[in-house]
């Protein structure tokens, strides 16, 4: 370490930061994904299916999220119709 | 009843037999009847480190498949009369290990001693998830560095959903954590995680901090623990956690790099 380096030595540097931010972020999804009931691919899969019976949707327009708060889990689903689907409803 | 801890991490090369040996010995010094268990059939290596691979005659799997009694496979300590090592089997595959029968050694065994300490191997196959099923206590190795840090979470959410305690809902398995290699200066630097990260991530309670040391490899190239080596930092800081573990309040040690002088680091050569 040199002359300059002692002086600057205050300043944030190194990789270990990066590190944390990295791991923070990895660790609470992996801990989302524990929590996370093993049926949702299944559910959201049978969703799209039913789905499609009425309305031609691909994979992407359903998703299916799961989330824990202290007392009580929710389940949001959220489903993007195409508009051409409201025709097929019209009367 | 003895206690029983795993010595677990996920991660390999993080010093869980390092860790088990010294733990072991610590907690046989202190006049613990302590047995020490090497799970990691195939690959054993906990009587290298105890250096009493010379005496290894029957193994776990031998007592497993009724081979051979749990009095025949235990080995005594020279150095130590409370201490006794199972070692495990060279030859056979992990699958050896049936739950049911390593609960029934596992049982056996808690009615002779205090405490019993397995060396869980890495990984989360079946060696691993068997040293952890029948747990009350959960010593997680961990290196500052992301991937032993990331393997120690997974293997959190495995403790409290795969073991015994968790399925039959009883009270948690008790979880520590111990962070090994660890290097003062670089964490200063900037350039390795401190125990703080750590511990805001895994958010555990600190057993220990082992620093970096030369004498954990001296210690192994010999077969001694290196909690025997009372003269290096290793030693002593696992001395500490032994305290520590058996509920004694006593400061951590090794966290500061060693201070050099103005001049010195300004001439650094």
């Amino acid at each position: 370490m040199g002359l300059l380096d002692y002086f600057r030595s205050s300043q944030p540097k190194g990789s270990a930061n990066v590190a944390k931010e990295r791991l923070q972020i990895l660790v609470a999804h992996d801990r989302a994904a524990r929590d996370r009931p093993s049926y949702l691919p299944k559910l959201q899969q049978e969703i799209i299916d039913v789905i499609r019976k009425y309305v031609d949707v691909d994979m992407n327009a359903v998703s299916v999220n799961y989330e824990q708060e202290d007392a009580h889990e929710v389940l949001e689903l959220n489903i993007v119709l195409p508009e051409a689907a409201q025709q097929r409803f019209a009367p | 009843m003895a206690r029983i801890i795993v010595i677990t991490s996920g991660k390999g090369g993080v010093g869980k037999t390092t860790t088990a040996a010294a733990l072991a010995m610590g907690l046989a010094q202190r006049g613990k009847r302590t047995a020490v268990v090497d799970f990691d059939v195939g690959l054993r290596n906990l009587d290298l480190i105890m250096g009493c691979e010379r005496r290894v005659v029957y193994d776990f799997v031998n007592v497993i498949k009724q081979e051979a009694t749990l009095n025949q496979a235990l080995i005594r300590d020279k150095r130590c009369d409370h201490l006794y090592i199972l070692p495990a089997s060279q030859t056979r595959d992990k699958d050896a290990l049936a739950k049911e029968e390593v609960g029934r050694v596992l049982e056996e065994l808690s009615d002779g001693f205090d405490f019993v300490v397995c060396d869980s191997p890495a990984g989360i196959e079946h060696g691993a998830t068997m040293a952890m099923y029948y747990a009350d206590d959960a010593i997680v190795v961990t290196n500052p560095e992301v991937s032993s840090v990331r393997d120690s979470d997974r293997m959190l959410g495995i403790l409290s959903s795969k073991s015994r305690r968790a399925e039959n809902g009883q009270e948690p398995i008790r979880e520590h954590l111990l962070l090994t290699r660890y290097d003062p200066r670089r964490v200063d630097n900037g350039d390795m995680l401190s125990v703080e990260d750590v511990q805001e991530i895994l958010s555990l309670t600190l057993l220990g901090v082992i620093p970096e040391s030369k004498a954990v490899l001296s210690a192994s190239n010999a077969g001694i623990p290196v909690i025997l080596d009372r003269e290096s930092d290793a030693g002593q800081a696992y001395f500490d956690t032994v305290s520590r573990y058996l509920g004694e309040d006593i400061p951590h040690r090794f966290l500061e790099a060693e201070r050099k002088g103005f001049l010195s680091r300004l001439f650094k050569g």
